[in-house]
């Protein structure tokens, strides 16, 4: 007889299911952020918030994309996006959006790039 | 010129499509620093032709790995790579990952080029500037370039390449002909 599979410590998952630490939200409130948009911290954040939101705010004292805080946080997207929309309500983060500000980048930017790319 | 804002960091977003097992994965993997991001969505390809939710996608909330890399041109100049969901009820999910893009890659598989239509008529009435790469795998028709350009319809500024995702190089040249590509788009528009 083989013993039944159990899940242990890790391989069982996160204690706290993700969508408990949004308390069962799926959508933030405010606007859909981009996934390349790049989130700032900004004042000091108040007492009371959550282990997560505290993560955010210190991986983001320097400016750093909505994708990449996801990858840091190991979370998935739609979670971060509602901790985020809590942060951008409470004023601690700042946001901006690259595809609202310039839609197709400048040429000399492109320029850079494509010798980048050619560099690697 | 945007003076003042030079110092912030730029991210500019490609985005990779084309049908299911065409070569997304391996093409992000063979340039880019891949990251594991995850999304709450289903995003793969696994239900075509089996649950046609129409109308019920909350249903799905399977948290599954989306295809992102990044590539660091810089210190402050990052190029972001997001495969596009497969399934045609992931369509909002595109109109998201589009907006603001640099431009698009649609790869191409030969043996099933009507798989890569979709991505080719989204881009088009989107505007998003793409290339068609022509991925040749292994025993498949070396068609040329102009028959599958023929075949997708496409229009002449419009470039197709062959290429093979699994190589650096080729992955490359797929990479340098897009943003070319978007910088004509952008020169010529504006």
């Amino acid at each position: 007889m083989t013993e039944p599979a159990q899940w242990l410590d890790e391989d069982a998952g996160p204690i706290v299911r993700p969508y408990a630490l949004i308390r069962g939200r799926t959508r933030s409130s405010g606007k859909m952020l981009d996934l390349i948009a790049t989130v700032s911290a900004i004042g000091d954040p108040p007492d009371g918030l959550g282990p997560e939101q505290q993560l955010i705010l210190r991986v983001a004292c320097e400016p750093i994309t909505v994708a990449d805080l996801a990858v840091e946080l190991d979370l998935p997207i739609g979670v971060v996006r509602v901790l985020l929309g809590d942060l951008l309500e409470g004023g601690l983060i700042s946001v901006k959006s690259p595809s609202a500000a310039r839609p197709r980048a400048n040429e000399g930017i492109l320029k850079e790039v494509i010798n980048g790319l050619r560099a690697l | 010129m945007d003076s003042g804002l030079s110092e912030d960091p730029v991210a500019l977003k490609i985005l990779i499509a084309g049908g299911f097992g065409v070569g997304k994965t391996t093409l992000v993997g063979s340039i880019s620093e891949i990251k594991p991001l995850r999304t709450e969505e289903v995003l793969s390809d696994r239900g075509i032709g089996v649950d046609d939710l129409d109308g019920v996608e909350a249903k799905t909330t399977t948290t599954v790995a989306m295809d992102f890399g990044r590539i660091t041109i810089r210190e402050g100049l990052v190029v972001y790579l997001f495969g596009t969901p497969g399934q045609e009820r992931f369509w909002f999910m595109w109109d998201e990952l589009s907006y603001g893009a640099l431009g698009a890659v649609v790869i191409a598989d030969t043996r099933r080029l009507t798989d890569c239509f979709p991505s080719v008529d989204y881009f088009e009435q989107r505007g998003t500037p793409f290339v068609v790469a022509v991925n040749c795998f292994d025993g498949a028709d070396q068609h040329s370039v102009d028959d599958v350009r023929i075949a997708l319809d496409l229009d002449t500024d419009v470039p197709v390449l062959l290429c093979d995702v699994r190589r650096r190089t080729s992955a490359k040249e797929v990479m340098v002909t897009l943003v070319e590509h978007s910088l004509r788009t952008l020169t010529t528009a504006g």
